[in-house]
């Protein structure tokens, strides 16, 4: 009774007026040359943020993986004129930071200025002249892929990345999303320039982009920077759709031996995809098991109760193809079986029954709660309209986003975790000692 | 790659408001959004910083404990005290302080540093009184029990594990602190050493509570949708019944000022990859005779590593390439003396690679001796440290830690509206005297990793069983 009170107060709070909105409205346009515009103006702080996404990311690498984090690496590395250095000396006299990076489904480059005209025109002309004109030296190819070949050994230091590669091969399989966003030591040594070019030339273009723009700037300056980022780029098409994810259709146990005094868990399965109408219900279902930080279900268990780990908690990651579901512990090797056995009880009694009615109302007033922290910077509201325009989200997502988690009722909930989270057909990996892990049964 | 976990770990640049404001825009701007400071009777301070973009609020309550506070035989017991304080009063028994503010639509954490431990929450605006409620409830009322306890050690035992002990770059920079800091407490792990967190008691912690958790040892800093008129009312009902208590006063050992030239190498079965780091001691803002000294040394690290088109980079990964990434750092807000770091990752794994590597990054520190820097890389420095200071006031927590972290470590936050004008006042000839002053052997440390084994490319041998 009371709770619900509150969550109305609180609803009233968010109706308030412009000058404080908690949910920025999104303007969205397309370019000439078929580029998706999403802007946000904020008037509060001198600072522009913006980012141009390609369809680009790790899931188009084919057979040499690493091939689109490599090209997005080189991206402002070399025009005819400039070399790696010189470009990024220039960014920088104007206090501007320009980044790439890249998932599995994206490729980005992010840019960060003041919003003064002084210092956001130069940047956003040398921007223009780097984007459009990259030549991939031969050079800085071979300096990115001994850089990336380190960082991938580096990798393997780390029992958590080895699992999480072990994890994508066991879910995925033949799928490109079995590949890391940041590529794999073999498919890095295969890449050739002409790779790069031909990546380059498929996937970063105007149809295959959206750009996304949140600051001090008014609309007309908006149009004209996406129009100029645009026109930078050759229209050419959208990339296909990503072949569909399959089931497992078993369960999986894979082990990697591992000299660590702590054995890493991962247990998961292809779930959802972005889209989906049960993303919602799915995503607060698994707020409630384990996507709540410690007062879920799985922590509480884990943590509060037995002192087994410090961090258990489980994900719903989602992507343009169905994602994936991932539940996520490290323990001390001598209590391996201890953990398993509660978190495959935990998972299965979930399964089972789903989540009490009060849990499910705790996490609901969580979830639309907090919705206002997770856009209270610029830099937050750019990632979620990277998301809407990416994933093609209704332009109302953030303000319908609250209402559609109130609408979760129990069997919602309990439906989409079952119809789409199945315990008994998951791939279960163990990083740790050998003996250790090697005990272990499938069961 | 770039910035390795250590350089992270060392929490950058101060920074704050100020700068132009221009323009024809109603809406006040970022820079001219007030700070208000108030004491409750009871000797507790509270600093209110608005920022009325969202309608949210995070509120930070500061203890001015952490791991350079502790002594050998109980290293780790501020961070372990940090775990327990969720453990519950009678009021908020175990679990009930998580739920309270997550049913609330709130997050609330807390960490651990050398100077500080810290305890916050984020909440829409209307709801800080909660936050103040629970917090001033555990200031006064902590329950500490022998099986909480029990169950609380082996969880920070496993933090310590995900963290250091499974991490080799981890380990390294915990060998080479207790080198580098050789007469400081900064010397120890935060998450103190194991047998220290196997040894410490139920009375040890009781004592540490009573010793430094009181309001006079407590700064609250608010930064948020809120009025500071308000927040003062709210903070005096709810921390101003907290009885006031005399807490005792740090000891503030460091002993050696340029300790000697020291090297570490540190050879690791796990380890698949070199690692090089250099470590100067140098004054931090609490520390320094000179405080311009600090801003010169901030121009400092952006010369080396301020972008990918800095020193570093440049030349060392560029040009000479003898390294995959290269980086510099300084933590100017400490208590204690500090370090100026500079840290690569050679460019193969060869033996043959190190010192080379070694080499150029203390020629790049010799450079900054011998040749005053030329304009336009002090204006590009600047430049960057300046919109950096200006992107960071994106982020209210950001804007809170900034606040919390130099009062903790004993520092009026108000020099953060002295900043930019100090950084543009740095001069070619201040860069060149502090490398001279500090960039110096007698105050270097010299830390080595290195893979036992050379790497092997092939995927490591597991196995596989499916059912279906």
């Amino acid at each position: 009774m009371k709770a619900r009170s509150i969550m109305l107060a609180f609803c009233g709070l968010l109706a308030l007026p412009a000058a404080r909105a908690a949910m920025p409205e999104i303007q969205h346009w397309t370019t000439a040359n078929g580029t998706a515009v999403y802007f946000v103006a904020t008037s509060v702080l001198p600072i522009v943020d913006l980012s141009l996404v390609f369809d680009a990311g790790a899931a188009r690498d084919g057979d040499k993986p690493g091939l689109a984090a490599l090209t997005s690496r080189l991206l402002t590395d070399g025009t005819k004129e400039l070399d790696a250095g010189a470009i990024a000396r220039r960014f920088e006299r104007y206090g501007a930071r320009v980044t790439t990076d890249n998932s599995r489904d994206t490729a980005r480059i992010t840019a960060r200025s003041l919003s003064a005209p002084e210092n956001l025109q130069p940047t956003l002309d040398h921007l223009v002249e780097v984007l459009g004109n990259p030549v991939f030296p031969a050079a800085a190819l071979e300096r990115r892929r001994a850089q990336a070949l380190v960082s991938l050994r580096q990798a393997q230091q780390s029992p958590g990345r080895v699992a999480e590669r072990a994890f994508a091969q066991a879910l995925f399989g033949d799928h490109p999303y079995a590949n890391l966003p940041q590529g794999s030591i073999s498919g890095m040594q295969a890449i050739t320039r002409d790779d790069v070019l031909a990546f380059h030339d498929r996937y970063y273009v105007a149809a295959n982009a959206i750009i996304a723009i949140v600051g001090d700037l008014r609309r007309p300056q908006a149009e004209s920077i996406a129009t100029r980022l645009a026109q930078a780029l050759k229209r050419g098409s959208a990339a296909p759709a990503l072949p569909p994810v399959p089931d497992l259709k078993k369960a999986k146990l894979v082990r990697r031996p591992f000299d660590s005094s702590q054995t890493h868990i991962l247990i998961g399965a292809p779930a959802i995809s972005r889209s989906n109408p049960e993303f919602i219900p799915l995503y607060v279902a698994n707020h409630v098991l384990g996507g709540s930080g410690l007062v879920s279900l799985l922590a509480d268990e884990m943590r509060e109760r037995r002192g087994l780990s410090y961090s258990t908690s489980s994900t719903l990651i989602t992507a343009a193809q169905r994602g994936w579901f991932e539940l996520a512990s490290s323990v001390r090797n001598d209590k391996l079986d201890e953990s398993l056995r509660v978190l495959r009880n935990t998972l299965q009694r979930y399964a089972a029954s789903g989540p009490t009615r009060q849990r499910l109302e705790a996490a609901k007033r969580n979830i639309t709660g907090s919705f206002p922290l997770r856009l209270d910077s610029n830099q937050d509201i750019l990632s979620h309209m990277v998301m809407i325009g990416f994933y093609r989200l209704p332009l109302d997502h953030l303000q319908t986003f609250r209402q559609r988690v109130e609408a979760v009722a129990q069997p919602q909930a309990q439906q989409a975790f079952q119809g789409h989270v199945d315990p008994s057909q998951m791939v279960t990996v163990l990083v740790g000692p050998k003996a250790v892990i090697d005990d272990v049964s499938i069961d | 790659m770039t910035r390795t976990a250590i350089v992270m770990l060392l929490i950058g640049l101060l920074l704050c408001s100020s700068v132009h404001a221009s323009d024809d825009d109603s809406a006040p701007r970022a820079e001219q959004w007030p700070v208000s400071e108030y004491r409750l009777d009871n000797g507790m301070r509270v600093i209110v910083r608005e920022d009325h973009r969202a309608p949210v609020v995070v509120s930070q309550v500061w203890y001015r404990v952490g791991s350079s506070y502790e002594r050998l035989g109980h290293t780790g017991i501020s961070h372990l005290l940090e775990h327990m304080m969720f453990k519950g009063t009678a009021k908020h028994p175990p679990g009930e302080l998580l739920r309270i503010i997550a049913r609330n639509g709130g997050r609330q954490n807390a960490f651990t540093g050398r100077d500080f431990t810290v305890y916050f929450q984020q909440l829409a605006a209307d709801r800080l009184e909660i936050a103040f409620r629970l917090e001033a409830d555990r200031m006064q009322n902590l329950i500490l029990d022998a099986q909480e306890l029990a169950k609380e050690r082996q969880v920070v035992m496993e933090e310590r594990r995900m963290r250091v002990t499974d991490q080799p770059r981890s380990r390294f920079g915990e060998h080479f602190n207790t080198i580098a800091y050789p007469a400081s407490p900064y010397a120890w792990p935060g998450l103190g050493w194991q047998a220290d967190l196997e040894a410490i008691t139920l009375e040890d912690l009781r004592g540490w509570y009573a010793r430094w958790y009181a309001p006079g040892n407590a700064l609250l800093v608010v930064v948020g949708d809120v009025q500071p008129e308000q927040v003062l009312r709210l903070a005096k009902a709810a921390f101003g019944k907290v009885p006031a208590r005399a807490t005792a006063h740090p000891h503030r050992a460091d002993y050696l000022q340029a300790p000697g030239e020291r090297r570490l190498v540190m050879h690791s079965e796990d380890a698949k990859v070199p690692y090089v780091l250099l470590g100067y001691q140098v004054p931090s803002v609490a520390t320094a005779q000179a405080r311009d000294e600090i801003y010169a040394l901030m121009v400092l690290a952006s010369i080396l590593d301020g972008g990918k088109g800095a020193r570093l980079s440049q030349e060392l990964v560029r040009d000479q390439r003898v390294a995959a990434s290269a980086g510099a750092g300084y933590n100017a807000v400490a208590r204690l003396n500090s370090l100026f770091v500079l840290d690569a990752v050679p460019n193969n794994n060869t033996d043959n690679a190190i010192d080379p590597l070694v080499k150029a990054l203390r020629e790049q520190a010799q450079r900054l001796q011998s040749e005053p820097v030329d304009t336009e890389t002090l204006e590009r420095a600047k430049n960057l440290l300046l919109a950096d200071h200006l992107y960071e006031l994106d982020s209210m927590f950001y804007q809170a830690m900034q606040i919390g972290m130099l009062e903790t470590a004993g520092v009026d936050w108000r020099i953060l509206q002295v900043y930019p004008a100090k950084i543009r006042a740095v001069s070619a000839a201040n860069v060149q005297a502090v490398a001279r002053k500090y960039l110096i052997p007698s105050r270097l440390t010299v830390g080595i990793l290195l893979p036992q084994t050379p790497p092997n490319d092939d995927v490591q041998p597991g196995n596989q069983e499916e059912r279906s």
